[in-house]
């Protein structure tokens, strides 16, 4: 798509000039062939990012050829690398029908105009890759292209699996974040000023670099953590923090991968069923054998909690302690979720939780308690951070998530005379009206420094529900509250023309009025008038201002490029000699096999989910009328693989990777076709991963049994989406128990 | 309150089946114990305890494959055969109420087996069902509890793609008239299924039969059915019954 846009000039050329870094010149060490890129070490399987810098000049502005001519600006390069992805190429690797290819390359890129839009909507179809950060780079290339970044109707839009999703990475979930996408501190950070040292910086006045305030949000954050301990003159506290070591890469595939390894013996699964959503769930029950110790926070049991009596495991070989912690539905207790569109909405307790049941909040609130008691009683090691956590998030004795969301927004903590953003006075103890207002001197707080002015002197402003919507864009800026300070669409800037016109009149999302020197609209980012010829950049968060069409910052290249799965039905990837993602890291022995071009898998699997099932079924698979539509685990397969097979639709059919098996039920359906791949005829089979053998009794167990450990070199990822399978029916048939209604 | 009716539109219909679930959740019906058997429709057919069921059918089309979903339930008759049938034998157990059209079983009211074999054979598509046990009738209320406080019934209220559409009649017949039309433009074989005498209105873009033997009115079965179909055709001749 990207060469068709290019090849019949149906980019937004305006947008690409002034908004993106196709102008930009990259340095004479970037290159490309075969399938790697300029400074690839093969023993370590990494490349050497400095290879593909962008060229500065003795300023350090990056140096530019607003015509797009120069062969080395991005532009070209950009050219160059796709003029590889003929339609013959294209179709050889996926499949997919030329005719096809072209409708919806040309509908999609009928929107590089600036009255039209076009929306990226993706979900862990895309992700769940070796290839799956550039398979959304490839779409944020495409966006840039087409100027459908940061205007109405525009975007790349994450379609999640679970409804907090959005909430969890902003506060932190990831191994590599603390709450706000602050970088977890690392072992060679030892001093807090080493940390602020890793702040992104711009030599360009015009480059916003939002970024640059980095060290404000980081002492709020500690300020939130430790209270009245940390100061300016012990760095906050900041030795505190636990630290990674300098390239420890702590997530989920590594983790289940220590604990099988045994390097650690406690754990707990809190709203989570690793022994089925993981991939290559097979090694992770045998891991949580390993463990001495696990809690498992849970509306119900699951498969991860009772892993010591489920299938071919020995309960009396067990040594792990499991201890089950029920907490409350979301309808059982109150606080926010957000969303992808990263409005935070709040939420009400519909009824209480049934039973010991109690909410996540007041589980963990409690369980710190008792843990800083033990350590009274008991006098365990390292106890500063233990003893003085700041934990005063109760009213009356009871846990308040009010006044953890009131933590999250931030407080001034001393009487501020003259603030030096707005010269006006704050109290003491009141909260900041945003993160604008945050200090690095230690006189303000903040749990998380996107969210601040979320809950304010004015109120909650997550539990607003006035529908009204005067832009007519569908933004509804009083209904709930979306972060950053409320902007509804984040890079709204550059849906205007240098002078602050709406590049789109129809659908406004921002207007410089310029009698008034103010922005009408959405909240822009920032009040800087329009860029004109020497003002901001519109991308404020990147460090040189604008969109990425060249992205050097990724570890397997600047360009999304083509590889096949680790396992993959062809010997050779049709584009080059490298046949997989070369800086995956490949988990060896053990339970970690791989077959690829093998007999014995000659079929494309791929796991997806359906309506009525929830990630693993843990709350799902109880609920009756759920269970009633979907209730038993199924294999998709066309027509043509069913007669390949000698399997017909309702049969029972075993499905088989080098790691595990299932029993489903064949669904033999028109919706799945054979592909004609690199000349061959390729079957590709599918499940869901909602079942496991706990409940019910007859609704299978998880098609992750069957995915391998291997993920994207840069999120790690799952590659759930593509493995090489196997599917035979199963000799012995159950009688038919079905009588028609 | 007006003469009421749904218009469902299975063009806008994704089978996320919210309608199915939320019908039982009102109408607190259990969920029964249920196989796959090669599809996604489930449980198999309307019962007892199941008044909507999302019906799947896949079928090719010019080499591409369709897949067809038609929320299934009861048409709520403007003349129900199955309550003619019930009063010819005497039943006192299907009533339709005045002020909606709502066609109303008393699942109290104990039918006999035979008995409800013809009041089941008489409804052209084969909507009422029967318990064994309580030896009571079931189907679609169309949420009279509800509609009464002015509320949608359980399944509209819960689509979230347009599908499920209630309303006074003359409204939903003129969305139904209007969303034909647009649709006709795309899909020449779309139609209204029997709009004149039901209110429960479906859009099709494809012969009913590819949707479910029963999408439309279906005489294929007992000489009751067959009267009914006739009273049917009479009335929209001549604008009155026979």
């Amino acid at each position: 798509m990207i060469k068709y846009i290019l090849d019949n000039n149906l980019y937004d050329e305006f947008y690409v000039k002034n908004y993106t870094n196709a102008s930009y010149i990259v340095s004479p060490k970037y290159g490309f062939d075969d399938g790697l890129f300029s400074g690839y070490n093969p023993p370590k399987r990494s490349y050497d990012q400095s290879m593909w810098a962008i060229e500065r000049d003795e300023n350090g502005i990056s140096k530019q050829d607003m015509a797009l001519q120069n062969e080395r600006c991005v532009f070209q390069l950009l050219k160059k690398h796709y003029s590889r992805y003929t339609f013959e190429k294209v179709t050889a690797i996926t499949g997919t029908p030329q005719e096809d290819l072209e409708k919806v390359y040309k509908v999609y890129g009928s929107t590089g105009k600036p009255d039209k839009a076009g929306t990226e909507l993706y979900a862990m179809g895309w992700t769940q890759h070796t290839v799956g950060v550039q398979n959304i780079r490839a779409m944020s290339i495409i966006q840039s292209l087409l100027g459908n970044m940061g205007i109405a109707g525009g975007g790349i839009n994450a379609l999640r699996g679970e409804s907090n999703v959005q909430g969890s990475t902003d506060q932190g979930l990831l191994f590599h974040i603390v709450p706000g996408y602050l970088p977890v501190p690392r072992a060679q950070w030892a001093k807090l000023e080493d940390y602020n040292k890793t702040t992104p910086s711009t030599k360009d006045p015009r480059s916003v670099n939002w970024w640059k305030n980095r060290p404000k949000y980081v002492a709020s954050l500690l300020k939130s953590f430790y209270g009245d301990k940390a100061a300016q003159d012990n760095d906050f506290c900041y030795a505190w923090l636990p630290k990674l070591d300098p390239a420890q890469d702590a997530s989920w595939l590594n983790l289940f991968d220590e604990m099988y390894k045994g390097t650690f013996t406690g754990f707990f699964a809190w709203g989570m069923n690793p022994a089925c959503s993981s991939a290559n769930a097979g090694k992770v029950r045998q891991a949580l054998g390993k463990l001495d110790w696990m809690v498992n926070v849970n509306l119900f049991d699951n498969e991860t909690g009772s892993f010591w009596k489920g299938p071919d495991i020995d309960p009396k070989k067990i040594k792990t302690e499991v201890f089950m912690l029920p907490c409350a539905a979301s309808l059982e207790k109150e606080g926010s979720i957000s969303n992808s569109g990263r409005w935070m909405q709040w939420r009400w307790k519909a009824t209480d939780p049934p039973g010991d049941a109690r909410p996540d909040g007041e589980i963990i609130y409690d369980l710190f308690k008792k843990i800083q008691a033990l350590y009274k009683k008991e006098n365990g090691p390292f106890t500063d951070p233990i003893f003085n956590l700041k934990w005063d998030y109760e009213t009356s004795g009871k846990f308040d998530i009010h006044k953890v969301a009131k933590e999250i927004n931030g407080y001034f903590l001393e009487d501020i005379p003259e603030h030096p953003v707005d010269k006006k006075a704050y109290k003491k103890g009141t909260l900041v009206p945003s993160f604008v207002f945050l200090l690095d001197d230690g006189r303000t707080s903040c749990g998380n420094w996107i969210y601040s002015a979320s809950y304010t002197e004015a109120g909650n402003m997550a539990a607003r529900r006035k529908k009204t919507d005067p832009t007519g864009l569908g933004l509804y800026p009083e209904w709930s509250w979306a972060w950053p300070v409320n902007r509804r669409i984040i890079y709204n800037r550059a849906s205007v023309d240098l002078d602050g016109k709406p590049r789109n009149p129809d659908r406004a999302l921002l207007k410089w009025d310029a009698e008034n020197k103010k922005w009408g609209g959405d909240i822009p980012d920032g009040p800087a008038p329009p860029m004109g010829a020497k003002g901001v950049y519109p991308f404020i968060m990147k460090p040189d201002g604008v969109a990425s069409i060249f992205g050097p910052g990724l570890k397997d290249g600047p360009f999304p490029e083509h590889y096949e799965p680790l396992e993959c039905p062809i010997e050779k990837n049709p584009i080059s000699n490298q046949r997989i993602n070369p800086v995956v890291k490949i988990f060896e022995g053990g339970l970690d096999t791989f077959a690829t071009h093998d007999p014995k898998y000659p079929f494309v699997c791929t796991t997806y989910r359906v309506t009525e099932h929830w990630q693993t079924g843990v709350l799902t698979r109880w609920l009756p009328w759920l269970i009633e539509a979907e209730p038993q685990m199924f294999c998709e397969i066309s027509q043509e693989l069913a007669k390949l097979r000698g399997i017909s639709n309702g049969d029972r059919v075993l499905v088989e990777t080098s790691r595990g098996k299932v029993e489903a039920v064949a669904i033999v359906t028109l919706r799945l076709k054979p592909f004609t791949i690199a000349g061959q005829t390729i079957h590709q089979i599918g499940l869901p991963w909602h079942f496991g053998w706990l409940h019910p009794k007859d609704g299978g167990d998880s098609a992750n049994l069957l995915t391998p450990t291997v993920g994207d070199p840069n999120t790690m990822i799952p590659e759930s989406k593509a493995f090489m399978a196997n599917v035979a029916k199963l000799t012995k048939q159950p009688a038919k128990k079905v009588k028609k209604a | 309150m007006a003469d009421k009716s749904f218009f469902i539109d299975t063009t806008k219909c994704t089978a996320c089946r919210g309608c199915q679930i939320a019908c039982k959740q009102w109408n607190m019906n259990p969920g029964t114990k249920t196989y796959q058997r090669g599809s996604h429709q489930n449980p198999e057919d309307l019962s007892y305890f199941t008044y909507k069921l999302v019906r799947f059918s896949e079928l090719e089309v010019e080499g591409k494959p369709r897949w067809y979903f038609f929320g299934d339930q009861c048409r709520h008759c403007t003349e129900p055969p199955c309550k003619m049938t019930a009063e010819s034998l005497k039943l006192k157990a299907i009533t339709m109420d005045e002020a909606t059209g709502a066609v109303l079983y008393n699942p109290k009211v104990k039918v006999k087996a035979a008995d409800f074999k013809q009041i089941r054979e008489s409804c052209p598509w084969d909507i009422p069902r029967w318990d064994e046990k309580t030896q009571g009738m079931a189907k679609c209320t169309m949420c009279i509890d509800r509609i009464k406080e002015g509320l949608l019934p359980a399944c509209v209220k819960t689509c979230p793609a347009g599908a499920m559409n209630f309303g006074d009649r003359d409204k939903m017949l003129d969305m139904a008239q209007k969303r034909l039309k647009e649709v006709k433009a795309i899909y020449p074989q779309a139609e209204l299924l029997n709009a004149d005498f039901v209110r429960a209105v479906f859009l099709v873009i494809d012969e009913p039969r590819k949707y479910h033997k029963f999408a439309a009115a279906v005489d294929t079965t007992g000489i009751t059915r067959i009267a009914t179909m006739k009273n049917f055709s009479y009335k929209q001749t001549h604008g009155t019954a026979l």
